[in-house]
This record gives structure tokens, C-alpha cells and sequence, in this order.
């Protein structure tokens, strides 16, 4: 791969970044100055140039040819040893189609929060976090290195904490948004660990390293040589233009290594090899080596192949962002976020990240079928699980967001047997009509004042005919309906997986595409169950202002107990209604402003149309260009992933099957929801049979994970923090107080020492000078003739020392 | 016999010894001062009986007309205080005027 240096490459994430600071630091005074018109002019604004830069980077990298990425380094990061971390982006093809889907499907929902966040007061706040999640969506996505793309791993994840508390005053959301932080938290571990492993790993410090081409001692090879080299290597592409000044032997090598790289295809071979990098395109270059990928595959610990091990942690990571099993738990209660975020975050990019990570080290994850069987697994699992817990929820946002886990789940079924572009087109499509469904959602939610309940929606189509309209183009996608997008990626994706020869396990395509088959019938099902409970028969809405729903929290919460069809329940309230329209007719719902419905239609028009990118050969109507696009990037993975050959008849028994699914889905669907007419989702419930209401209440309750969870680790933790406060407070704090118990009486010692013995000393001398002089002061009689004897005697006594005594 | 220098310093230890029993027994002030005279004479003496050794020197008279008047000198001043002394205690007994007593 050779390296095209773009210039304006870090403009991209730059710009939002630029919008996140002004919004951020002077927002409240823009906003009391100028007002909400203010604030957006730059916030969409710079998201909008960053997506121009994309668009002509991503034309420019199309012109160079597919070996090539476009390359801009900023400044040298940490440049210790082997770790040789700047901080520089890449676009290559990947990150290219990453980079467009961000910029374009974010750059679009921040014109569609222009409208729904109008009146918020913390509206200046909301576009700083938007545009903060925008630049470090980017960074994580034109990373040239692990650490960097961890940068934007750790800032997507803090925005996402910021949004979800967006209205922090509400406890139940700044939970939520705590929720979604400790949670990621928890995989963030794994991606840090699954890091350290693989830059360890490669680098093979704890054996003889077999592959040392170099006949220089370890100090010099890791210290001076890999890092000058790598360094280098990576600066070769700029040094023209910036002109480095190197002391003359490393200009020597850094010019022949340039030239390598300049020159024609041996540049790979030319450059040596370093002995580990935190690059992705030196770990690939280093796996792509025979005898270095042997000798990492080759090292075990703890039983488990490292490069697994790696894989394992790294994938912990990708399923605390992409929300997967066992992680999975934030992202329904994210949906406590204003929509707008639900859309970007949470559908279109964020919880993405996981998927791209897979893909982008897809070198890695190759060598290791377990792990990408682990990686298919958990993904299969996840969207059959979470699909079910959606088939019975009630609010319009809990739908989709469970939806989303479960796409995502497809995906990761996707990169997990090996097909990582068709993970890659799912995601793109699933940006497309995920966020114009959630965006629908949120149109929905505004008009209906702020309900999110969907047995209070219903009849909304005559009211808000784009939302409706745009909102029917994306389940008609996402359920998989012939010539729509999500008909393309999922089909794909099932194929893939039927196709599979990857997994460790015995015929596990055979369940996996099962299992998956069934997901996306559970898929189609809930979609339109939503898009009928919302848009068809009559509105169900009380007529009210935004004050009256606080008298209906009852029904609201009791859903357990109450009919799943609740038009028997809810009836009067709208007739009365339509005699007095003058009074109401304001509490209808309403379409939404201009801002929010182009918006719904651009991304429904690509929901609809974006599946043409990648029509599969079989149909072979259009070219599948994104298969093609993709191919440079993971083309070096390919032998190590195998297919079982199939005749042709398969592949179209299993697209009939596909949209046989799609239809049976959305039929039953009609079928007890349209218009809410159907008695048998009440009957159901009222039947009473048990069998139907235990399984009802435990899918509806989320198969209790949140409450297993809560017991397990959140009980369980608070359990552990009693024991070390117990500890703490008996033993710790005994020790404590014993040793200050012993200084205590050590000093109590020392100070009887001291009393007694150097103060009894002290006092001794005084009380004895004291006590002579009072004997003395006896000898002061006044009396004249006493002193004459002591002079006389004092005469006495010189007069005999001086004659008598004989000296 | 003739009388020789001992016979001078025998005459003037019994003076000595007259001032000194005087000065110790005595509690009348004035009486002291008296005894106090007595010494002092018996001083003087001393210096002209030794005076007597040296021939044809007159050093021992002199200082003994110097003790002389030193000895009015002084019996000026010690009466003086012996008047301030009855001022002060309207008694010149030692014995009464013990105040510098502890």
C-alpha cells in the first residue's frame, strides 16, 4: 500500500472540533446575542465543510488507484522504542466509505436538530457535544494507529455520556447516560488490553524473536533501527514537502526508503519490517509476513492462541461500543437522549465502531477462526435476542434501539465468518435507514408533544404524510423488502453465513443463518408493528397540552397488565376532539418544520436507493461496486477465510426464503396492528393462559438481564464495596488505630520520663539554690556586730592560713 | 630596759583589741564610731613605731598626720550618718536598725 500525502486530510475531524470550541466556550453568549440562529449557522456549518473535504478526498483517493491511501501527519506523538504512535491520518478505502457515512449522515442530523432541539435552553450545549462527537467520530475513524483511534474510541463514548445526560436535571436520564458510560467502560478495558497483547505479541519479547533480519543487537534494532526505520517509513511520503533535517546516515536510509515506496510495488519488501508498531498498515504488513505471522500465531498463553487472545479482548471492546451481548444493556436506556443524538450516535455511527474495528483488523481476526467464531456467535445471538425483546416493546424509541442491537448483531455475523465488506455495506445501509427511522421517531415524538408511547400514537399518517411516508421507505428497508437497501446487506449477510466454512463448529452456518433468518423475521415483524401502532387507524392521544400527561403515567407504566391494543381503552378522548377542532387543534399532532422533513426525505431516498451499491453478482443487474471497492483493503485476508461452494439454486432458494421472511413478518404485522383493529394481541393477554403471559412478561421485561445484571454486578458490587468497607473500617482501621494507640503510649512514657526524671532534675536545682539561699538569708541579721564577726573572723582565718599553716 | 618597736605594736594590739571589743559589744552607734577611732589609732601607731626602723625618714609620721585627719574625715561623715540613722529610727541602738534584715 502505498501512502498519497493529502494535506487537508485533518480538516475533517478538525472542523467540527473548531465548531465544538466556539460553541463551547462562547455558546451561552452567542446564543443570548444572536439567538438559536447563531449557534447552528457554525454548527452545521463546519460539519457540512468537513463533509465537503471528505467527499473530495474520497474522489481523490478514487482517481490514485486502489493500493494507495491518502495520508496526512500532523506531529510525532509518542515516538518511544517501538511505539511509534503519531498523530496522522489515513483515508484509505475503508475509512473512506467510514468517513463519508459520518460526515454525511452527521452532518445531516445536525441540520434536523436545527428544528427539534428549537427552544431547548441548553441549545448552544447540545451542538458543542454534537460537533465534539463529530471530530472524535472522525479521529476514531481516520486513525492511523491504535492509540489514536482509541482517542476517538474514548471521546465517541464521552460525547455519547454527554448526550444521553443531555437533560441532566432528569435523574432517570443522567443515569442512563452513567449506564452507557460505566458499561462501555467495561469494554473499553478489553480494547486497551486487546492492544497491549497484539503490540506485545507481535513484537514476541518473551521468546527469541525467530524472525530478527538484522544482524544488530535488540537494543539498537528496537531502539534506534525499527524506530528510525518505521518512523521513517511513515515520513518518507512528506519529507519532500516539509524537508526534514536528519543527521546524514538516516537521511540516507530515509531517502532509499522513500524512494522504495515511491518507486513501484517492491516498496512493501523495500522498507524493512519493524518489530512491532501500534499502525495498522505496519501490523498488517508485519502479518502479511510469512514467517513473522507464524511466529506470532505460534505463541500461546494461558492455553488460548495469543493472536485469539488479542481478538477476544478486542472484540470485549467492540461489543461494549457496538452494544452486543453481554454488553448490550446501555444502549435501550440511551434512548433517554434527545432523538437527533439517538439517530447519530446511536444507530448511524457510534455503535458502529465496533463493526469497523473488527473490519479494520480484519488481518487479525483472520488468523483466528475461533475468535471469528466467537465474533459470529455472539453477533447471531444478539440479534435474535435483542429482536424478540422488540417485538413487544411500546415505546417508539425502545423499538428501535433494540432494532439497532440487533442489526448490529447482523453485522458482527457479517465481519465473523469473514465477509467484512458485506459487515461494512450493512452498515452503511443500517446508517441510512436507521437514522431516517429514528429521525422519523423523533419527528413523531415532537409532533406528538413529547409522547413516546406508541398506544398513544396511531392515525399519524394523514398528519405527518413525510414522516409517515419516509418512515414506511425505511422499515420497507430494514424488514428486508425486495430492491430496498436492507433487502441487499441482509441478504448478503445470510448468505455469507449459510455459505460460511470459517466456524470452528461443526455445520454452525446451517444454526447461525437459522438463527439469523429468524432475527430478521422478528425484524420485519416489530418494524411494521411500530410503523402501524404509529401511523394507521385513528390517534389515540389525548388531546393535550404538554401539561396533561403527567395524569396518565398509570397506563403508561403498567403496560404489563394493560391490552396491547389500548383503542378500547383510549377511546373517547379524540371525538371530542374532532367536534371542537378550534380548541385543539393545536394539540394534534403536526408535521414538523421544513428543516427536519427534507432531512427524513434525503435519508429515506437513500434508504431506499442505497442498496444498489452492492447488488450481488447473482442479480447482476448493476455491478456490485462495493464489493469492488472494498476488495484492495481486505483482499490480503481472503485465503484465510473459507467458503463452501454452493450451485446458484441455493443462493436463490435462500433470497426467495429472504423475502418470504420480509413478507410473513410484516403481514402478521398487518394483521394484529393495522389500525389497531385486530382483538387477538388482546386477547392474548386477557386469555390468561399462563404459558402465553409468562413468556410474554419475561420477553417484555427484557428477559430480565438489566435486573440480572443489577444483581449480579451492580448487588454484587456494592456487596464487595460493604466487605472492603468492613475491612476497611474494622481491620485497616484497627491497624491504624493500634499503631496510634502505641505512639500514644510511647509518648505518654517519654512524657513521665520526662516529668519525672529531667524536669525532677531541672526543679531539683532551683528548689536546691532556693532552698541554700533561704538557708543563707539567715545570716543577714542587719545587725552591725554580727557582720564584725564574720570579718573578724574572716582576719582570723587569712591570719592563720598565712602564718600557721605551713605551705 | 628600753623600749623598743614591740613595745609599740604591744601597746597598739591592746588598742586593737580595746576598738574591737568596743565596736563587737557595744550597741550604741556613737559608741562603735568610738571603738572604730580606737583601731584606727591603733593603726596610726603602728605606722610610727615602724617609722622609727628607718633612719632619719619621716615617711611614718606623715602617714600617720594623714590618718589623723583621715580619722576626723571620717568620724565627720560616720556621724553624720549616725544623725541620719536617729532620724530616720529616733534610736542610734544597732540593734533596732535591722531593715536591711532578709
Amino acid at each position: 500500500m502505498s501512502l498519497h500525502p493529502f494535506p487537508y486530510l485533518w480538516l475533517i475531524p478538525a472542523l467540527p472540533l473548531l465548531g465544538a470550541i466556539i460553541n463551547g466556550l462562547f455558546g451561552s453568549r452567542i446564543q443570548r446575542r444572536f439567538g438559536e440562529t447563531g449557534i447552528w449557522a457554525t454548527a452545521v456549518l463546519l460539519p457540512w465543510i468537513s463533509a465537503a473535504i471528505a467527499a473530495w478526498a474520497f474522489v481523490t483517493l478514487a482517481r490514485s488507484g486502489p493500493e494507495t491511501a491518502l495520508y496526512v501527519k500532523l506531529w510525532g506523538w509518542l515516538n518511544v522504542g517501538w511505539l511509534d504512535a503519531d498523530v496522522a491520518f489515513t483515508l484509505d478505502r475503508l475509512s473512506g466509505v467510514m468517513c463519508l457515512v459520518v460526515t454525511f449522515v452527521g452532518s445531516l442530523i445536525h441540520v434536523y436538530s436545527i428544528g427539534y432541539m428549537r427552544g431547548d435552553p441548553g441549545y448552544w450545549r447540545f451542538f458543542a457535544y454534537l460537533n465534539l462527537f463529530m471530530f472524535a467520530m472522525l479521529t476514531l475513524v481516520l486513525a492511523d494507529n491504535f492509540l489514536l483511534m482509541f482517542v476517538g474510541w474514548e471521546g465517541v463514548g464521552l460525547c455519547s455520556y454527554l448526550l444521553i445526560s443531555f437533560w441532566y436535571r432528569d435523574k432517570e436520564k443522567a443515569v442512563a447516560g452513567m449506564k452507557a458510560f460505566v458499561v462501555n467502560r467495561v469494554g473499553d478495558a478489553g480494547f486497551v488490553l486487546g492492544l497491549f497483547l497484539l503490540f506485545w505479541g507481535v513484537a514476541g519479547t518473551w521468546q527469541n524473536p525467530p524472525h530478527v533480519q538484522h544482524p544488530l543487537p535488540d537494543i539498537i534494532l528496537g531502539g534506534e533501527g525499527a524506530g528510525a526505520t518505521t518512523r521513517a517509513a511513515t515520513a518518507g511520503t512528506v519529507v519532500g514537502s516539509e524537508g526534514h533535517s536528519l543527521p546524514a546516515p538516516q537521511r540516507v536510509m530515509m531517502e532509499s526508503i522513500v524512494s522504495g515506496i515511491v518507486h513501484g510495488e517492491g516498496a512493501a519488501a523495500a522498507a524493512p519490517l519493524p518489530r512491532t508498531s501500534v499502525k495498522f498498515r505496519e501490523v498488517e504488513r508485519i502479518l502479511r509476513d510469512p514467517a513473522r505471522r507464524d511466529a506470532f500465531v505460534s505463541q500461546r498463553w494461558l492455553g488460548l492462541s495469543l493472536v485469539t487472545l488479542a481478538c477476544l479482548f478486542l472484540f470485549l471492546g467492540a461489543t461494549g461500543k457496538s452494544a452486543q451481548i453481554p454488553l448490550y444493556v446501555w444502549l435501550p436506556d440511551a434512548m433517554a437522549g434527545p432523538t437527533p443524538v439517538s439517530a447519530l450516535i446511536h444507530a448511524a455511527t457510534m455503535v458502529t465502531a465496533g463493526v469497523y474495528l473488527v473490519a479494520r483488523l480484519h488481518f487479525l481476526f483472520a488468523l483466528s477462526p475461533l475468535a471469528l467464531t466467537v465474533v459470529a456467535t455472539v453477533g447471531a445471538a444478539t440479534a435474535l435476542f435483542a429482536a424478540t425483546i422488540g417485538l413487544f416493546q411500546h415505546d417508539i424509541k425502545k423499538v428501535l434501539a433494540y432494532s439497532t442491537v440487533s442489526q448490529l448483531g447482523f453485522m458482527f455475523v457479517a465481519v465473523g465468518v469473514g465477509a467484512f465488506w458485506v459487515g461494512i455495506f450493512h452498515l452503511v445501509t443500517h446508517a441510512f435507514f436507521k437514522a431516517c427511522l429514528f429521525l422519523g421517531s423523533g419527528s413523531v415524538i415532537l409532533g406528538c408533544h413529547h409522547e413516546q408511547d406508541m398506544r398513544k400514537m396511531g392515525g399519524l399518517w394523514k398528519l405527518m404524510p413525510v414522516t409517515a411516508f419516509t418512515y414506511l421507505l425505511s422499515c420497507l428497508a430494514i424488514a428486508g423488502f425486495p430492491l430496498f437497501s436492507g433487502f441487499f446487506s441482509k441478504d448478503e449477510i445470510l448468505w455469507k453465513v449459510f455459505s460460511t466454512g470459517n466456524l470452528v463448529y461443526h455445520s454452525g452456518g446451517f444454526w447461525l443463518y437459522v438463527i439469523a433468518a429468524v432475527a430478521a423475521l422478528c425484524t420485519s415483524f416489530y418494524m411494521f408493528r411500530s410503523f402501524f401502532m404509529t401511523f394507521t387507524g385513528k390517534y389515540r392521544g389525548e388531546p393535550h397540552g404538554h401539561d396533561a400527561h403527567a395524569s396518565s403515567p398509570s397506563t403508561h407504566d403498567s403496560g404489563l397488565t394493560t391490552h396491547d391494543s389500548p383503542a378500547a381503552s383510549h377511546d373517547s378522548p379524540h371525538d371530542s376532539s374532532h367536534s371542537q377542532p378550534a380548541a385543539h387543534s393545536s394539540h394534534l399532532p403536526h408535521e414538523s418544520p421544513a428543516s427536519m422533513t427534507v432531512v427524513l426525505a434525503i435519508l429515506g431516498a437513500l434508504a431506499v436507493v442505497g442498496g444498489f451499491l452492492g447488488v450481488p453478482p447473482l442479480l447482476g443487474f448493476l455491478p456490485n461496486w462495493f464489493e469492488h471497492w472494498l476488495e484492495p483493503v481486505f483482499g490480503g485476508s481472503e485465503h484465510f477465510v473459507h467458503w463452501r461452494h454452493y450451485p446458484h439454486a441455493y443462493e436463490w432458494g435462500l433470497m426467495g426464503a429472504s423475502v418470504v421472511i420480509a413478507f410473513l413478518g410484516a403481514a402478521v404485522a398487518w394483521w394484529l396492528y393495522y389500525a389497531a383493529r385486530s382483538p387477538i394481541p388482546g386477547r392474548l393477554m386477557a386469555s390468561g393462559s399462563p404459558l402465553v403471559r409468562r413468556v410474554h412478561r419475561l420477553i417484555y421485561n427484557k428477559y430480565y438481564v438489566d435486573e440480572v445484571y443489577g444483581r449480579v454486578f451492580v448487588d454484587g458490587g456494592v456487596g464487595l464495596s460493604r466487605g472492603l468497607w468492613w475491612i476497611d473500617a474494622r481491620i485497616v482501621d484497627g491497624l491504624v488505630n493500634l499503631a496510634g494507640r502505641i505512639g500514644a503510649l510511647c509518648g505518654m512514657l517519654q512524657g513521665w520520663i520526662d516529668r519525672v526524671f529531667v524536669d525532677g532534675l531541672v526543679n531539683q536545682v532551683g528548689d536546691g539554690i532556693v532552698a541554700g539561699g533561704r538557708r543563707l538569708r539567715g545570716t543577714q541579721s542587719g545587725r552591725v556586730q554580727t557582720y564584725v564577726y564574720g570579718i573578724v573572723a574572716g582576719c582570723v582565718m587569712f591570719a592563720l592560713l598565712t602564718y600557721a599553716v605551713p605551705w | 630596759m628600753t623600749i623598743g618597736v614591740p613595745h609599740y605594736l604591744i601597746v597598739s594590739g591592746i588598742l586593737l583589741a580595746c576598738g574591737l571589743f568596743t565596736v563587737v559589744t557595744r550597741r550604741n552607734a556613737v559608741a562603735i564610731l568610738m571603738g572604730i577611732e580606737l583601731i584606727l589609732n591603733a593603726a596610726i601607731l603602728n605606722l610610727v613605731a615602724f617609722s622609727r626602723l628607718v633612719t632619719g625618714a619621716v615617711g611614718g609620721q606623715v602617714f600617720a598626720l594623714f590618718g589623723i585627719v583621715l580619722a576626723a574625715a571620717e568620724a565627720v561623715v560616720a556621724l553624720a550618718i549616725v544623725l541620719q540613722l536617729y532620724r530616720a529610727f529616733r534610736s542610734v541602738d544597732t540593734t533596732e536598725t535591722t531593715e536591711l534584715k532578709e
